[in-house]
């Protein structure tokens, strides 16, 4: 590990989980929400809130407790902190719209093992300062949920013709619907994923010249 | 350290956490409890106007071998009928509920009931889990929603679903074509619904008169 524990917070610890080491588009973890819950725009912005809620606040009470925690119990500690903050989600989105709520169903009580919170919590948030692990969650949550609604948004324009809901495509336009359905997400995420390799590997290549 | 105080140490790390977590799960539940309470009333309160045509107000009810009773706002006991207010204050319709099994899982319908006319007069449906593009135009398709404007209820004939453009009935459902396993299960639910219902409130309102 190259980090230093004490280090002051830099732009990095946030902008780190945006793009260098986006969660989906990089560290390709929390696939499994990313292909479920991406088929439409609204629903990748709910679900990549709520994840970034609980990396938020798992993040800052599991860096409080970093010098508390015993090793042996470590994992335990952290999936009961996680496993709170994500019921509070859950109580939260039903309490602000029972729509989503329904259309998002069983992926938000699954955020308590989505790896992206854990990894987060066992490789940043126990070994750095409180203000550190919580910026750098923040950043991850937000890398999560650019990279949920760019799924999104492509599938729901081309599978249903809306955006957020509103009519964009004209009346004539031929919905996809295969989209909207589980290979489709298969597909965006496989598009995405070509383009920014494809992006990586020409800045590499421009460096060496 | 030794081996007791070390166990002793897990054990109240792991303790505190939970109780830490308890009493914040706790205190998230009262903070959302009304607010879900009053979307869950919204939500319902919506249904029943859109299926009963014209209505304006709610009113609960509970229907069940000793008659038809009125429930207070705050009532206790659980309304299974809801009545459709106009206006001018009269009863137009009831609204049932009812479900079926339908490709994905159960499909949770509500429905308007005009005793004058012994007819269906509208249908939401309130969950389903229907494949997007495909099933779940039982909830969006117009042609299909056309179906339950005034649909023969007075059981003198089963409803049933028909092939698509082959309803020739009042008591039948023109179905979705590509859609077909959903629309017949919306019609098995208004079979099975009205089947429970129009007898029990026919006798409850022959008895008041």
């Amino acid at each position: 590990m190259s980090e230093k524990p004490f280090s002051d917070i830099r732009m990095e610890t946030f902008t780190q989980g945006l793009w260098k080491d986006n969660p989906v588009f990089v560290m390709m973890l929390g696939l499994c929400p990313t292909l479920a819950v991406t088929n439409s725009a609204m629903n990748a912005l709910a679900m990549g809130l709520a994840t970034t809620f609980v990396l938020i606040c798992s993040g800052l009470l599991v860096s409080l407790l970093r010098n508390v925690i015993p090793k042996q119990v470590r994992i335990a500690s952290y999936i009961i902190i996680i496993a709170t903050f994500v019921t509070m989600a859950d109580y939260g989105i039903k309490a602000i719209s029972l729509d989503v709520y329904q259309a998002l169903g069983a992926f938000i009580q699954l955020i308590v093992v989505n790896c992206i919170i854990l990894g987060r919590a066992e490789a940043y948030a126990s070994k750095e300062t409180p203000g550190k692990a919580m910026i750098n969650g923040a950043g991850m949550g937000f890398g999560f949920t650019i990279a949920l609604l760019c799924l999104g948004v492509v599938r729901e324009i081309m599978g249903s013709g809306t955006f957020f809901g509103l009519q964009v495509m004209p009346d004539r336009f031929q919905t996809w619907s295969i989209f909207v359905l589980p290979p489709g997400g298969f597909f965006v995420l496989a598009g995405w994923l070509v383009l920014f390799s494809w992006l990586q590997e020409r800045k590499v290549r421009r460096e060496a010249v | 350290m030794n081996n007791g105080s070390a166990s002793f140490h897990l054990v109240a790390t792991l303790g505190g956490i939970a109780v830490f977590s308890g009493v914040l799960l706790a205190l998230t539940y009262e903070v959302t409890k009304p607010m879900i309470a009053r979307n869950e009333s919204e939500a319902l309160e919506t249904a029943v106007l859109e299926v009963v045509p014209g209505a304006v107000e709610r009113e609960n009810y509970r229907l069940d071998e000793q008659g038809l009773r009125k429930l207070a706002k705050d009532s206790t006991e659980e309304a299974n009928v809801y009545a459709g207010i106009d206006e001018q204050g009269e009863r137009i319709g009831f609204a049932f509920s009812g479900e079926a099994r339908g490709y994905a899982d159960v499909i949770r319908i509500l429905y308007g009931y005009d005793p004058v006319q012994k007819q269906v007069i509208g249908l939401q449906v309130l969950s389903s889990n229907e494949t997007p593009g495909l099933g779940d135009k039982i909830s969006k398709d117009a042609d299909f929603q056309e179906n339950f404007v005034a649909l023969d209820a007075s059981l003198t004939h089963e409803i049933v679903t028909v092939k698509h453009g082959e309803k020739t009935e009042p008591w039948q459902i023109d179905g979705i074509s590509g859609a077909t396993v959903s629309s017949k299960a919306v019609g098995q639910a208004l079979r099975d619904s009205t089947h429970t219902w129009v007898p029990t409130l026919s006798a409850a309102l022959e008895e008041r008169k």
